[in-house]
């Protein structure tokens, strides 16, 4: 009895072995992982990587077809009503009524949780201070940012001890996702677990953990910093060429590893140990010479991500982008 | 109970802010009582005739001005030759035209018989046999006037006497009243619960209410609750509207149509639940009550067409349209005043029907996403 109840305290979230399947397509392979309670943990991956399907499933929303899932110490299917008391959950579609203000959406699912607006106020009030100008306001003719807002009140307007954010910041411009994640960060300071998913690597800095996923399994779960650290060569930053024709350049010479653009700059790996001044020599003898910069630079998520997910071998998608 | 009635409060925002839902709510059973009541009817009036009369003579003129006299009929034109029927039914200028035989009087008098054409235009069937019975039986009572006469009493007469009951003017608004009161509750319980549980789907807010710890069954009977009131308050406007401008009466106990109504009701909403749990779009859940609920409701339900006089397999599908049952029941209660026991085998039919949909769609209601 007394195992049980400290495995329940030790994790809000378990997985194991998950698997979901839809028809044919194979939408989590097997997954394992926990999050700690308090922890704000990040699910990144690209689109169809399943990251719906896992939140969904941990929402007691969808059956797994394999594995074990529990939260909060309750199994998802047994167990599911009492994980719903207990969960906020924000799809990743907006999906308040659209036809309500503001006031009456927050009302709703108030009243619909059993609570009250006033009695969890404290919790929302930062949030909430910035949409009730237009607290009379369809949610329907809101902004896309202001949508948000509303509905992670919604989903916290209950109190619940973790927290289910599918997406949260798609779709939305990029000063409203940094105050998303500010707000996050507050939200995490009140000891709430949260499992937040995106497609955006940057985003995966402001994670406690996170974990990697694409197409149904897991890359690799870790603190972001350990991700990173754990890149395995030497990652050059090269700027100031025309990023297509150094792509193309690149990829065809056999020394290169890696090479991907980021925005302006070119990110480059070779198979063996190369110094930043060997590489720009093999950049003047390719032609590109003049202003071109080389700076070893430390890996971010998405350098992980990609040398993950090529398996070490030369990945070379990025180049049509 | 505080969340069943934050629920239900939702569920009227909804109605009250959408003007569609609102027109088909309370704007369709008005439109349909005064179209139905008014200008889609079987009755005729003052239906233009033709008279060809080369006889002229006093028993022709007291034929043709008893006819004129009814409020069927109106004068269209006196014909000259019977060529001309053929052109005044063609222009469209008359419904029908009556032709005596050359010496008709003289004739009818002499050998006791005489020849009345009548031609009708059966173009509009129904209004031609209508015509024709009308006229028949007016040429038919004349007949018998006269011969009472010249028998003065000698003979043995056969009087037939006809009644119609319960609806003596064979008014058609007695039959629609009934008629719209199942189409509007079909309407507005089935139809529109199950678009408005569809659009939840649609809108990805079932997904939401799912998430949170409201039961199946608080969450449908929080989408349910204001269309049962509002199908009462519908039902009660066309009753209301039928008893004061169409005289439709309410023979029966009102109590015992209420509760009627409230099991009709009832499960027409279990059938609007079921839609919704296949249908995951607003436009496939109307298109499944249309096609599967609206269209037998109004064709095969005994409302538009008599069930006797459909084939034999429409007959039968028949008896799976709860609206059938629920006809019979309003048109017994309402027309004729009839008491529980003479249309308890409809009521335990109906009944049975509303158990069986609420327990296949209570069974169907998914606590997931699909």
């Amino acid at each position: 009895m007394a195992i049980t109840q400290r495995a329940a305290g030790e994790y809000a979230i378990r997985i194991e072995k998950l698997e979901k399947r839809y028809g044919d397509t194979h939408a989590l392979k097997g997954l394992s992982f926990s999050v700690k309670p308090g922890e704000l943990f990040g699910l990144i991956g690209p689109d169809g990587a399943g990251k719906t399907s896992l939140i969904r499933i941990l929402g007691t929303l969808v059956l797994a077809d394999g594995g074990y899932a529990e939260v909060l110490g309750h199994e998802v299917v047994k167990d599911y009503r009492k994980i719903r008391q207990k969960m906020g959950y924000m799809p990743g579609r907006f999906s308040l009524y659209q036809d309500l203000t503001i006031k009456e959406n927050l009302n709703l699912f108030a009243t619909i949780f059993g609570t009250t607006l006033e009695e969890n106020y404290e919790l929302i009030r930062e949030i909430y201070v910035q949409i009730e100008p237009f607290k009379n306001r369809r949610a329907g003719a809101l902004s896309g940012g202001m949508k948000q807002k509303l509905a992670l009140c919604c989903a916290l307007i209950h109190a619940p001890e973790v927290l289910f954010l599918d997406e949260p910041t798609t779709g939305v411009d990029a000063v409203s996702r940094k105050e998303f994640w500010e707000m996050l960060g507050r939200l995490k300071s009140k000891g709430i677990t949260m499992l937040v998913s995106t497609p955006y690597m940057d985003e995966a800095s402001l994670c406690d953990r996170v974990a990697l996923i694409q197409e149904g399994e897991i890359l690799q779960v870790d603190t972001p910093d350990a991700i990173e650290a754990a890149f395995p060569r030497s990652l050059y930053g090269i700027t100031g060429a025309d990023t297509y024709s150094l792509l193309l350049a690149m990829r065809a010479d056999e020394r290169t590893a890696s090479v991907h653009a980021f925005g302006d700059s070119v990110h480059f790996t070779a198979k063996e140990a190369i110094s930043a001044a060997s590489l720009q020599s093999m950049l003047s003898e390719k032609g590109f010479a003049d202003g071109v910069e080389v700076k070893e630079i430390r890996a971010n998520i998405e350098d992980c991500f990609m040398e993950l997910m090529s398996g070490g071998r030369l990945a070379d998608e990025e180049i049509s982008k | 109970m505080k969340r069943f009635l934050g629920f239900v409060k939702k569920e009227f925002y909804h109605i009250f802010r959408d003007s569609r839902t609102l027109l088909i709510l309370f704007g369709m059973p008005i439109a349909q009582i005064l179209l139905f009541g008014y200008a889609v009817t079987n009755e005729i009036k003052e239906a233009k005739i033709a008279i060809y009369d080369p006889a002229k003579d006093e028993i022709t003129e007291a034929i043709t001005q008893r006819l004129i006299a009814t409020p069927y009929y109106q004068l269209g034109a006196y014909l000259d030759n019977m060529e001309q029927a053929e052109e005044v039914m063609k222009a469209n200028k008359v419904k029908q035209v009556v032709m005596f035989e050359p010496g008709f009087g003289e004739k009818f008098q002499r050998n006791g018989t005489a020849t009345i054409r009548i031609i009708s235009d059966a173009t509009d069937p129904n209004t031609a046999n209508t015509l024709q019975n009308y006229s028949q039986a007016i040429i038919l009572g004349f007949q018998q006037e006269q011969q009472a006469a010249a028998a003065q009493g000698s003979m043995p007469q056969i009087a037939v006497q006809t009644r119609m009951r319960y609806n003596p003017e064979l008014k058609g608004v007695f039959l629609f009243v009934p008629g719209l009161i199942t189409i509007i509750l079909m309407l507005v319980s089935a139809m529109m619960t199950s678009i408005s549980i569809a659009r939840e789907k649609e809108l990805g807010t079932m997904e939401l209410l799912l998430a949170s710890p409201m039961k199946p069954i608080q969450i449908i009977l929080g989408k349910v609750t204001p269309y049962i009131l509002l199908s009462i308050i519908n039902a009660s406007v066309i009753l209301i509207m039928g008893y004061y401008i169409f005289g439709v009466p309410i023979a029966g106990s009102l109590l015992l149509l209420s509760l009627e109504m409230i099991l009709f009701i009832v499960s027409a909403l279990c059938l609007g639940i079921l839609i919704s749990t296949v249908a995951k779009t607003q436009q496939v859940a109307l298109m499944i009550s249309l096609m599967g609920l609206m269209l037998p409701t109004i064709l095969l339900s005994g409302f538009m067409f008599p069930i006797e006089n459909m084939p034999g397999i429409l007959q039968i599908i028949s008896h799976i349209i709860p609206a059938r049952w629920f006809i019979v029941i309003v048109k017994n209660i309402m027309l004729k005043g009839s008491e529980f026991m003479m249309i308890w085998k409809e009521s335990v039919i109906l009944m049975g029907f509303t158990i069986f949909f609420l327990a296949v769609s209570a069974r169907k209601f998914q606590v997931r996403l699909t």
